[in-house]
C-alpha cells in the first residue's frame, strides 16, 4: 500500500542578497582596505607628528628638562597617531559602506566572543602600556628628574661636580631667588648660566604655591617647611616666564615673573656685580637654609610685645589680637 | 495646581535665582574701590600722590583691619580705596603718611628700597636705601609693584610710647607718624599695575595674609597708568 508522504509547506525562496552585503558574493574585502588605509594614513600621521609638529610641541627645547618633555610628547604622539587614526578610519568607513537603508528595521547580526581579537587585544594593550611605564621610567632617570621636583632628597641628581643652587622663595605674592654661592643675596632677578646644570631648592615663606619655568620645563611646589629639588641644565639662551601654578589667594593669577639664560660669562658678571650691590641687604638676611621657619616670625613678635608694643601694626598675633589664628 | 500656575511659578523662581546671582556678580565680584584719578592733576611731567596708612579703619565694619587710603586730589579728603590713575611716562611723586605701629618682615628682603628714581626713599627727609625690621621697630607696611619692579618700606613710629598710642580713628589727622616720599616712572605705555603690602599685615588670618591683605581697598589696590 502506497502510503503519502506527509507534506510540509514549501519554503519561502531566500531573497536576493543586496550587492555588498556581508556573506554575498560581491562583498568587498572590509579588513583589507581598513588595513591599508589605516597603514597608509599612520605612516604618514606617524611622520608628520613626529617631524612637523614635534619640534613645536611645549615646552620647546630650552634647557634639557624641556627637551625631554618634548621628546616624550613627541613619542607619545606618535603612538597615539596610529590609534586615533584607527578609530576615526573605522568610523569614517562604517557610517559610509555600512549605513542602514531608510527603511531597514531589522537587528544587525548576533555578536559571539572572538577568542582571537580578545587576546590580540589584551596582548596589545598590555604591551603598550608596560612600554609606556619602562619609557616613562627611562626619561625621569636619564635628565635627572625631568625636571620635576623630587622632594628634599632627590634620587636622580646631575653627575656634573658643578651645579649652580639656586633656591626658590615663593611668598605671597611674589617669587625670590636666593644664590647661595654668591654670598647668599637674594633677589627678584632669576638669571641662569648655558650649559651649566642648576639645582633649584624650592620652598615656601606662607602657603603652597608652585614654582613653574615653563619654557624650562621646570616645576616644583613650594611648601612651607619643605625643600622641593628639581634639575635641569639650560641649553638656550632667552627668556622664560616664572608662575605660580598652585592657587595661593587674591592675587595669585599676578604671581610671575620673567627669568633670563645668559652665557656662563654674562652669569658670572651678573651674579658677582648683583653679590655687591646687594651686600647692604643681604647682611640683615636669615642666614642660607634651605628653608626658613614660619615660627621665627612668631618669635620676633614676641620680642616686639616683650618690648611692650601692642596694637594692629605692633607684630604678629600679638595675644590682644582679637583674630587668634 | 493648574498648568498656567506651575508655569508662572516656575517662571518666579526661575527669575529670583538670575536676580541673586546678578545681585552677588554686582556687589561681590565686580564691585572695585573708587579710582582716585589723578591724571587731570599732572603738570611739568610730574604728579603728585598723597596717601597714608591707619593702623585701623573705622569707616567700615572691619575696624580692626589695618588699611590704606589715597588723598582725593581735587579736594584733599582722604578716601578709603586703594585704586588711583596716573598719566604714562609721568614722575609719580609719592608721599605716604604711616600713622601705624610697626610689623617685622616676614622676608627682610623685602626691606630693600628698589624701583625707584635714585633707589631711594625718604623717611622724615632723610634718604634711605633699606630697612631692617628684624633689627627693631621701623617698618609698619610695605608698597610693593611687582609689575615695575618696586619695593618700598613704609617707616613706623620707632618708640614704645608712639606705637602704643597710635592714632584710633580714620582716616588718621594726628598721632605719631613717620612721612615717607619716594618718585617713581611710569611706563610709557598704558596699562594697570597691581600693588600691594608684603608684610604680611592681616594679622589673625591664615599666614598674615588673608583679611585686609586680601581685600582690595585695604592692604592691596591697583594703579591704572593711562597713555
Amino acid at each position: 500500500m502506497a502510503t503519502e508522504a506527509p507534506t510540509s509547506p514549501p519554503e519561502p525562496p531566500e531573497p536576493p542578497e543586496p550587492p555588498g552585503a556581508p556573506g554575498s558574493a560581491a562583498e568587498p574585502r572590509h579588513g583589507l582596505r581598513l588595513l591599508v588605509a589605516w597603514v597608509v594614513a599612520s605612516v604618514i600621521g606617524c611622520l608628520l607628528v613626529y617631524l612637523v609638529w614635534g619640534p613645536h610641541l611645549p615646552p620647546g627645547d630650552m634647557s634639557s628638562s624641556a627637551a625631554n618633555q618634548q621628546f616624550d610628547l613627541r613619542v607619545l604622539g606618535t603612538i597615539a597617531t596610529p590609534v586615533f587614526l584607527g578609530v576615526l578610519i573605522y568610523m569614517g568607513y562604517a557610517l559610509t559602506f555600512w549605513r542602514a537603508e531608510d527603511d531597514d528595521e531589522t537587528d544587525g547580526p548576533p555578536i559571539h566572543g572572538n577568542a582571537k581579537i580578545q587576546l590580540t587585544w589584551i596582548a596589545a594593550t598590555t604591551a603598550i602600556v608596560l612600554a609606556l611605564a619602562a619609557f616613562g621610567t627611562v626619561e625621569l632617570v636619564t635628565v635627572q628628574g625631568a625636571g620635576a621636583g623630587e622632594g628634599p632628597q632627590p634620587i636622580w641628581k646631575p653627575g656634573s661636580s658643578s651645579i649652580l643652587q639656586v633656591q626658590v622663595i615663593g611668598q605671597q605674592w611674589s617669587w625670590t631667588y636666593r644664590y647661595p654661592q654668591f654670598g647668599g643675596f637674594e633677589t627678584a632677578q632669576l638669571e641662569l648660566p648655558l650649559n651649566e646644570p642648576v639645582q633649584f631648592n624650592v620652598t615656601s615663606l606662607d602657603v603652597i604655591h608652585g614654582f613653574w619655568a615653563y619654557q624650562l620645563g621646570v616645576k616644583a611646589d613650594a611648601n612651607p617647611g619643605v625643600n622641593n629639588v628639581a634639575y635641569t641644565t639650560p641649553k638656550h639662551p632667552g627668556s622664560f616666564v616664572v608662575r605660580c601654578d598652585e592657587l595661593c589667594g587674591l592675587w595669585h593669577g599676578a604671581m610671575f615673573d620673567y627669568g633670563k639664560v645668559v652665557t656662563a660669562a654674562a652669569f658670572q658678571t651678573w651674579a658677582q656685580q648683583t653679590e655687591t650691590q646687594l651686600a647692604s641687604v643681604t647682611k640683615i638676611l636669615p642666614p642660607y637654609a634651605l628653608t626658613y621657619d614660619p615660627t621665627a616670625i612668631a618669635n620676633l613678635g614676641k620680642v616686639l610685645v616683650q618690648l611692650g608694643i601692642g596694637g594692629a601694626g605692633g607684630g604678629y598675633y600679638p595675644p590682644n589680637d582679637p583674630e587668634q589664628p | 495646581m493648574s498648568l498656567p500656575a506651575r508655569v508662572t511659578t516656575l517662571l518666579i523662581a526661575f527669575a529670583a535665582v538670575v536676580a541673586f546671582v546678578v545681585f552677588v556678580a554686582a556687589h561681590f565680584v565686580l564691585s572695585s574701590p573708587p579710582l582716585e584719578n589723578y591724571t587731570p592733576y599732572a603738570s611739568g611731567g610730574q604728579v603728585n600722590v598723597v596717601m597714608q596708612t591707619d593702623p585701623q579703619n573705622t569707616v567700615t565694619n572691619k575696624p580692626d583691619w589695618v588699611s590704606y587710603f589715597i588723598q582725593n586730589p581735587q579736594n584733599k579728603q582722604w578716601v578709603h580705596t586703594t585704586y588711583f590713575a596716573v598719566p604714562a611716562a609721568t614722575k609719580v611723586n609719592m608721599t605716604i603718611y604711616g600713622y601705624d605701629g610697626c610689623s617685622a618682615l616676614r622676608n627682610p628682603v623685602w626691606g630693600q628700597v628698589t624701583g625707584t628714581i635714585g633707589g631711594v626713599e625718604y623717611v622724615d627727609g632723610k634718604p634711605t636705601s633699606d630697612l631692617n625690621s628684624w633689627s627693631g621697630c621701623n617698618v609698619q607696611h610695605t608698597f610693593t609693584m611687582a609689575g615695575l619692579g618696586i619695593n618700598v618700606p613704609i617707616a613706623s613710629p620707632t618708640t614704645l610710647n608712639e606705637n602704643n598710642n597710635l592714632c584710633g580713628t580714620s582716616p588718621c589727622t594726628s598721632g605719631p607718624h613717620q612721612v615717607v616720599t619716594f618718585s617713581f616712572m611710569t611706563p610709557a605705555k598704558g596699562g594697570t599695575f597691581r600693588w600691594q603690602c608684603i608684610v604680611p599685615c592681616g594679622g589673625g588670618y591664615v599666614d598674615g595674609n588673608g583679611g585686609p591683605m586680601s581685600t582690595p581697598g585695604y592692604m592691596s589696590g591697583q594703579m591704572e597708568v593711562q597713555a
